[in-house]
């Protein structure tokens, strides 16, 4: 019994009672809402005139016939069948197929006040006959009301309106299918009627501000009973492929990451990378001051990747299509024929006339469409005409966020203000990129010389030196570059002047070099020749010493002979003396 | 005001089953015929219950509803015809007739 009681007290949330969610087939609106409308429920979607209700409820169906097998009825209390059919095979969806195979039910409902009287009490069972009439004939499992704030200007009652429609979210609710209502806005309220109060399980809120200059349409679920849900507003777009919004809320850094390289397309520049390149799917910030040569440089990145079969989006936020292949032609690269061959895709879209929400949302969708592997934004600098730097920095969050989920490349240049600190200017876009790479132009001998360094590049050895970017007309070049005797660098023809200069020196040096050695070379012969000489008047001396000697020795030797001659002599003088007498 | 003798009124009035309102409804109308239509009119009453097709057919969303398809031009009167005042005003039935109107 203990035990009953406590486990009652503990709120069940196993999976059997997860709510089941019948998708929209709308891209982001399945996401956002974790999977759909709650099946078998009314949602309301409210919002003004002219903000995207009837396409959402138009797609609801017609997504649901068409992709998940489930008829739905379409009512329409404001537009005649043909105006309606006329503005969905506009956007595509051929409503007139899919109503002749019983899959879709259109049903207009006339309202014209000036008709009728009224005359005593009455309630809309009409309404709810018709309506449950259409859903048996198809099967319908879909129901879309367009817009019941409809009926208040056909009826005046508004008491009685108010207690029908009550009914009405009660009834569709009893015959289980899943509902769309539109409504139209109001002043304090979600909706004119305060139709909210009616519906509990979801409301969907459409708007359609102006900010400035620009119109942007946003999404928001304001309430989603049992479910979870994002509830900050996102941006949508409708198109000719009809609504879409992008729910990049925080993918919470969970991609996976890459150790593959690609090219840059500049082979000295893959070398400063390690021989490499840049990682797949990695970010990269070209940044320099004007006319440094950031577009060429993601020009040439372009190039590489599509001529090796990897398909480039290229996003330009300040040039049209055209001129970038001209300008890009003018330095001998080719974009052209990769833009044939539907590799590279140039797509112009000028920062103001979206603002950055929709931006986001209008890169998500060509990324979708195209699946690139490579993504370029030529200048993402630009969108600072339309909002704050924090902004733009949590806008590239969620897009590089995406871009690295789906693993593209994705390079953006930054157009940076000039002055002694251009390396602060992009530092708080730097934090989100992986390899930053700065252009430079060097002033110096009445020259204008652009240089590239490798500000930082994770995950990687790469080059802490800087090289002179040159733009040749065969596309461009990194060349080495040289401190000048104070220290400066030396580009261009200074660069020349000074290679020249220490050509010239290394000449003289060398015929210095030469003749020093040749008077070193004497000096060692001299010296030898000196020693030489030493070393036979040592010898001559030494032999005179032996000779001395010898002589000496000789010379006693004589002496002593002499002496014993002497001796000799004087005996003989006396032993002759002796004979002699 | 009295319709001219060759004048034949069609009247239809959908209900949805035999409700009080519906009931009310029939019995109002009834009784207003009588009054100023004797011999000129015909009552038709479509049950949308039985005949639901007609309920988007003839355009039909509050119950009760009547419709005067005959004489031209159609028109509708919605509720059950307890303000007898506006019924006539919307049956076209209080044209103020020169001269009639003070007898």
């Amino acid at each position: 019994m203990k035990n009953d009681n406590r486990n009652r007290l503990v709120p069940r949330l196993s999976t059997s009672h997860a709510l089941r969610k019948d998708r929209t087939g709308i891209q982001g609106l399945d996401e956002l809402t974790g999977g759909g409308l709650p099946h078998g429920r009314p949602t309301l979607v409210c919002g003004g005139a002219g903000c995207g209700k009837t396409l959402l409820g138009m797609e609801f169906i017609v997504n649901g016939a068409k992709d998940f097998d489930q008829p739905g009825v379409f009512v329409a209390f404001e537009e005649q069948s043909q105006e309606l059919a006329q503005n969905f095979s506009s956007l595509g969806l051929d409503l007139n197929a899919l109503v002749e195979k019983k899959k879709i039910l259109l049903d207009f409902v006339d309202i014209e006040r000036s008709e009728i009287t009224e005359a005593g009490d009455y309630d809309l069972d009409g309404l709810f006959i018709r309506l449950g009439y259409a859903i048996d004939s198809i099967h319908a499992t879909r129901v879309v009301l367009d817009s019941i704030d409809a009926l208040f200007a056909e009826l005046s009652n508004i008491a009685i309106l108010r207690s029908e429609l009550r009914r009405l979210f009660r009834w569709l609710k009893s015959k289980g299918v899943t509902a769309v209502v539109t409504a139209e806005r109001g002043d304090s309220g979600l909706t004119r009627y305060g139709l909210e109060e009616y519906v509990a399980d979801c409301v969907v809120q459409l708007d359609h501000r102006a900010n400035g200059q620009m119109f942007t349409r946003w999404l928001r679920v304001v309430k989603y009973r049992g479910s979870r849900h994002g509830t900050r507003e996102f941006p949508f777009l409708i198109d000719e492929k009809g609504i879409s919004l992008m729910p990049i809320t925080s993918t919470g850094l969970k991609y996976t990451v890459s150790s593959e390289r690609v090219s840059t397309g500049i082979p000295r520049l893959d070398a400063m990378m390690g021989g490499r390149g840049f990682y797949r799917g990695s970010s990269v910030l070209v940044s320099g001051t004007s006319g440094t040569g950031k577009t060429s440089l993601a020009a040439h990145f372009a190039r590489a990747a599509s001529a090796s079969g990897e398909r480039c989006l290229w996003l330009a936020h300040e040039e049209s299509p055209s001129q970038i292949d001209r300008n890009m032609r003018s330095i001998g690269i080719e974009l052209e024929p990769e833009i044939k061959k539907g590799m590279l895709r140039l797509h112009a879209v000028p920062p103001t006339i979206y603002d950055l929400e929709m931006h986001l949302l209008v890169i998500h969708k060509l990324v979708t469409e195209f699946d690139p592997r490579v993504v370029i934004i030529d200048p993402i600098s630009n969108l600072a005409l339309i909002s704050s730097e924090t902004e733009i920095k949590a806008m590239l969050i969620r897009l590089i966020d995406f871009f690295k989920m789906k693993q593209i490349t994705s390079l953006f240049t930054s157009l940076s203000m000039g002055g002694p600190l251009v390396e602060s200017n992009d530092a708080k876009l730097s934090s989100l990129m992986d390899t930053w790479l700065l252009l430079r132009v060097i002033e110096s001998g009445a020259e204008r010389n652009r240089v590239l360094q490798l500000l930082k590049s994770r995950g990687m050895d790469h080059s802490n030196q800087i090289r002179e970017f040159l733009l040749t007309d065969h596309g461009a070049e990194l060349r080495d570059v040289y401190l000048g005797p104070s220290g400066l660098l030396l580009t261009g023809s200074s660069l020349l002047v000074q290679k020249a200069h220490e050509k010239a020196r290394a000449v003289l040096r060398d015929q210095k070099a030469g003749t020093r050695e040749h008077a070193l070379e004497h000096k060692r012969q001299a010296l030898e020749a000196h020693i030489a000489a030493l070393r036979a008047e040592f010898e001559i001396e030494q032999l005179n010493a032996q000779r001395i000697a010898g002589q000496s020795e000789q010379r006693s030797t004589v002496l002593s002979g002499d002496r014993i001659q002497m001796a000799k002599q004087r005996r003989a003088d006396s032993g002759k003396a002796k004979k002699q007498r | 005001m009295k319709p001219k003798p060759e004048e034949q009124w069609t009247l239809r009035l959908y209900v949805a089953g035999q409700t009080p309102k519906s009931l009310a409804a029939f019995e109002n109308l009834k009784r207003l015929c009588e009054e100023r239509l004797v011999g000129h009119y015909h009552i038709e009453v479509i049950d949308l219950l039985k005949n639901p097709r007609l309920a988007k057919d003839d355009q039909i969303l509050a119950i009760p509803t009547l419709v005067r398809r005959l004489p031209a031009p159609v028109r509708r009167i919605i509720g059950d015809l307890s303000d007898t005042e506006r019924v006539l005003v919307g049956l076209d039935l209080r044209r103020p007739v020169p001269g009639a109107s003070a007898s």
